[in-house]
């Protein structure tokens, strides 16, 4: 059941796996193909977004998911407006419908949003005219990494559907776990989970994978395994011991991966805590697509603005 | 002299189990006579309730006035408008006001506000701990005497020696104490109900545990004590079960549900893309806990129908889903949802419906009224089950709007509501 | 029914399989006496692709040499592309290869149809990201006028005389199966 690729994207937003189609989520990845290319250019440009302006509304630390969004824009011409918590006068108390009312006063074709709160891009999407991406928004999802983990796994493997793919670690508070999950049930992939059932949500049915309690059941046949950060500062002190405790029985080590398939890869979306949940021999080791991952983050980021281009103001088929 | 004959209505009095067609006279502030075909001088006003019920006047066990303190969402005033408008002619308000209602200054403010309003009666609640802190008992004593009816915190106790002390001091004075039953602990910064639905949509859960551990705590204390419980707003299967056993074992246990736990499940909240008009405590629980609040309107488990009525600023309700507090607003909904929902939707009969409004509601905190016997209070709501509305935020006298009921298309309403023999409320045409 | 019946009555055969054989022989010749060596031949999707690959085999019949084949597709530097067009019709992306630098190689685009001269436009502002050519110069199957910016081709198959309203159909077998230039009044591809 290879998924047929969507002829158009035909949406106002991108706020969400759960909400896009396959054949959509084909066309992304399919058109990131493409513009994976314009990197490899001796001028890497293009000037389809030229007059186009994006705001990236970063309400959340973060390094990596901005700059590969910023390369995008920038590799597509647009013009880049850059907000985040620290610089921004947003704080607590004003509403993010009064923030995004001030933002429309400079008609931006784009806001790129990373919030702590789930939820905000989708209300952001319903009250402003501008194409909403979301970079990530607390605990629920963070569509983009999901769409190059997706990328990444189809360029090495040729094909999403049938591969095994085993995401371990706080998958209770992981938006890229969740959104990996929505798109690889999607896309046809077979997915596990390998967590202690204190990092894994309610009802972690509804997201479509067979769930393991220890790492190492869950690694046998794997095609790829990813693995996912530890975040120590949103874990309250009791949902497991120690980042000791945690690296001896649920850490990928080399000796765990070799209970994988012979070919099977790893992941990491990144900040890697290395000797926590991830060992440096694995981390850098051949079968790492680490970097690869974070190459093929801004064709697809770029693939998504493009595909959006002159959406705004059209109706969102999210609601 | 003041009269008022309400002339062929139907009239539905659990507490006499009574249900025909009769005649009701209200004279001087109370239930005079009742009885079929009752006659009276010529200048006497009638009020023709042909086609109606008439029922002993609906009591609102647990309602957020908000004030003092808190203006900008409710006051006495507006929240009394609201009350009547809803069918309404008592409202229990909670002790959550700036300054909070425990000590007796504070109730008698409450109660002076309510006689200058003259709508609704209104029964303060006082807190059971002083600042709402869970840690030392409020004056509760002093608050009895100043008017308050029962009292509780409206947030989680996470004290149990603070509740045991309470269902012990109470005893001396015989209020119940109520209990906002929730473990925030286990609740963990939860902002919907924990299940398959919070797991699709991302938002983090509260289980129903969280409930019903504390349901079971305070049943203990119970039987530790022998002091009286009231149980607020029950969402939970595991909750409602417990009640059902401690009521087979006789405890003096009461508890309520709120209208929109029989009405609205997590689905509804995962289908309004993060509105925050969804976000409640106890949360929208998933179908099987609103079949259970089903079963237990039906058997008998649950007491009363409290509107939780939780104004809140739109400023505040128009933050993130994550920020925005919770609450909803009830008083002008709760009736019209019940009928609907529960009579209209045969869960229960219009019976069950009035004694869970009326009678119930009273012995919960054994207030004056919920009953016609001759002699008691002249507080009538008089009902239409076949009228129609739609609800309409824009037309609320309550100061807040946030309901997610908007627009919703509701069979059956109060038309009528009298406090103390007067007319203070009438439906329009 | 009827309709197709009669736009397919109206449309005119201007060249078969054959002449298009004989005018990709004479054009490859004249790429070969103009121009010499360092010869970058590069199509434009979707059949100058083709084109370039049988003009190449050609130049290498007479040259002895092989000829380098690139692959554009000028969608992201079109003028009627981006946050202007209307929303969700953006058009789908394809492969771009040059297999050589492209820096000091005398460039030839190669596209079936020269009308408007934005296809061409769009196809040079793409090949200067690429490098800096001695040359770029321009092939073409048919010329059917009606440009609405300066450019022109260097090596031309046939020129035809159209009105703008006309539509030019060229099938080359790779794409369509057959080979063969039509004339009419369908709506359909011609750039």
């Amino acid at each position: 059941m290879a998924v047929e690729s969507a002829s158009e994207l035909k949406r106002k937003d991108v706020v969400g796996i759960a909400s896009l189609q396959p054949g959509e989520i084909q066309l992304i990845l399919d058109t990131a193909e493409e513009l994976l290319e314009v990197a490899r250019r001796p001028i890497k440009k293009v000037p389809v977004l030229r007059g186009a302006t994006v705001v990236n509304l970063f309400m959340e630390p973060s390094t990596r998911t901005r700059f590969s969004f910023e390369m995008a824009e920038k590799r597509l011409s647009a013009d880049t407006l850059n907000f985040s918590a620290s610089t921004s006068s947003v704080s607590k108390g004003e509403t993010l419908v009064d923030t995004a009312r001030n933002l429309m006063a400079m008609a931006p074709d784009y806001i790129v949003i990373r919030h702590p709160n789930v939820g905000a891009p989708h209300r952001l999407a319903e009250v402003v005219p501008a194409s909403i991406i979301n970079a990530g928004d607390g605990i629920n999802e963070h569509p983009t990494q999901a769409l190059l983990d997706a990328f990444t796994m189809r360029q090495h493997f040729g094909r999403l559907e049938g591969l095994n793919v085993v995401i371990a670690g706080d998958i209770r508070h992981s938006r890229v776990a969740r959104s990996n999950a929505f798109l690889l049930n999607k896309m046809g992939a077979k997915l596990r989970f390998a967590a202690p059932a204190s990092l894994l949500p309610a009802g972690v049915e509804e997201l479509g994978a067979t769930t393991f309690l220890r790492l190492e059941p869950a690694l046998e046949g794997a095609d790829v395994v990813m693995m996912l950060r530890i975040q120590r500062e949103r874990q309250a002190a009791v949902n497991f011991p120690s980042a000791r405790e945690y690296y001896d029985f649920f850490a990928l080590t080399e000796e765990r991966l070799a209970l994988a398939a012979p070919h099977a890869v790893v992941m990491h979306p990144g900040p890697m805590n290395r000797g926590v949940e991830i060992d440096s021999q694995v981390a850098d080791g051949e079968r790492s697509l680490i970097l690869d991952q974070v190459t093929n983050g801004v064709a697809v980021r770029m693939a998504i603005l493009y595909l959006l281009a002159g959406g705004r103001g059209a109706a969102t088929a999210d609601s | 002299m003041q009269r008022l004959l309400i002339r062929n209505g139907r009239v539905i009095d659990p507490s006499q189990s009574l249900d025909q067609g009769m005649d009701v006279l209200l004279e001087d502030g109370h239930v005079a006579r009742i009885g079929e075909r009752i006659r009276v001088k010529a200048e006497t006003p009638v009020l023709d309730a042909a086609g109606l019920v008439v029922a002993p006047g609906f009591i609102d066990l647990n309602a957020h006035l908000c004030e003092p303190g808190h203006e900008q969402r409710e006051t006495i005033a507006s929240g009394c408008r609201a009350a009547v408008a809803g069918g309404f002619t008592a409202v229990c308000c909670s002790a959550d006001t700036k300054p909070v209602n425990d000590e007796p200054s504070v109730t008698a403010f409450i109660l002076e506000r309510a006689r200058d309003v003259n709508l609704a009666r209104v029964y303060p609640v006082g807190a059971v701990s002083h600042g709402l802190a869970g840690t030392e008992l409020a004056e509760i004593g002093e608050m009895v005497r100043a008017g308050a009816v029962a009292v509780g915190d409206p947030g989680p106790v996470a004290n149990a020696q603070l509740m045991r002390r309470a269902l012990e001091y109470t005893r001396s004075f015989d209020i119940p104490v109520t209990s906002h039953a929730e473990s925030a602990g286990l609740s963990d910064g939860g902002l919907m109900h924990e299940g398959v639905v919070s797991t699709r949509i991302g938002l983090r859960g509260m289980p129903a545990a969280a409930e019903e551990v504390v349901v079971a705590r305070d049943l203990m204390l119970v039987r530790l004590t022998s002091g009286r419980l009231h149980l607020r707003h029950l969402s939970t299967a595991g909750s409602l079960e417990a009640v059902r056993a401690a009521k087979a074992e006789d405890l003096a246990v009461t508890c309520e549900v709120a209208p929109h736990h029989f009405t609205l499940t997590d689905e509804d909240l995962a289908g309004a893309t993060y509105h925050t008009d969804w976000k409640i405590n106890p949360p929208l629980r998933s179908s099987e806990h609103v079949d259970a609040v089903k079963q237990a309107l039906y058997d008998g488990t649950v007491d009363a129908i409290a509107s939780d009525h939780t104004p809140q600023h739109r400023d505040d309700k128009e933050l993130d889903f994550s920020e925005a507090p919770f609450g909803v607003v009830g008083l002008e909904t709760a009736v019209s949802l019940a009928v609907d929902r529960l009579v209209h939707g045969k869960v229960i009969g219009i019976g069950r419906l009035v004694r869970l409004f009326s009678i119930g509601p009273a012995q919960a905190f054994r207030l004056p009224g919920g009953t016609l016997r001759p002699g008691s209070p002249a507080d009538v709501t008089i009902l239409d089950l076949r009228r129609r509305v739609t609800v309409d935020p824009n037309n609320f006298r309550s100061k807040s709007r946030n309901t997610p009921f908007a627009g919703l298309k509701l069979r059956g309403a109060p038309v009528v509501t009298i406090v103390g023999g007067r007319i203070v409320w009438r439906a329009d045409a | 029914m009827a309709d197709k019946r009669a736009a397919r009555a109206r449309r005119i055969q201007i060249m078969d399989a054959g002449e298009i054989e004989r005018t990709i022989a004479r054009m490859a010749s004249e790429i070969v006496e103009s121009n010499g060596s360092d010869l970058l031949l590069v199509g434009i999707h979707t059949r100058g692709i083709p084109l370039a690959r049988r003009l190449a085999e050609r130049i290498s019949v007479l040259t002895g040499a092989e000829v380098p084949v690139g692959r554009l597709d000028i969608t992201l530097y079109r003028d009627d592309v981006g946050p202007w067009r209307p929303a969700h019709q953006q058009p789908l992306l394809k492969e771009t290869v040059l297999p050589v630098p492209i820096n000091d190689l005398v460039v030839f685009l190669v596209d079936d149809v020269l009308f408007t001269g934005r296809t061409i436009r769009a196809a040079l502002g793409s090949l200067v990201d690429y490098g800096r050519p001695r040359a770029v110069r321009l092939a073409v199957l048919v010329d059917r006028g009606h440009r609405e910016l300066p450019i022109a081709a260097d090596v031309v198959g046939k020129v035809l005389q159209t009105t703008s309203t006309e539509d030019v159909q060229v099938h080359l077998a790779e794409v369509d199966g057959d080979d063969g230039v039509w004339v009419g009044k369908e709506a359909g591809h011609g750039g």
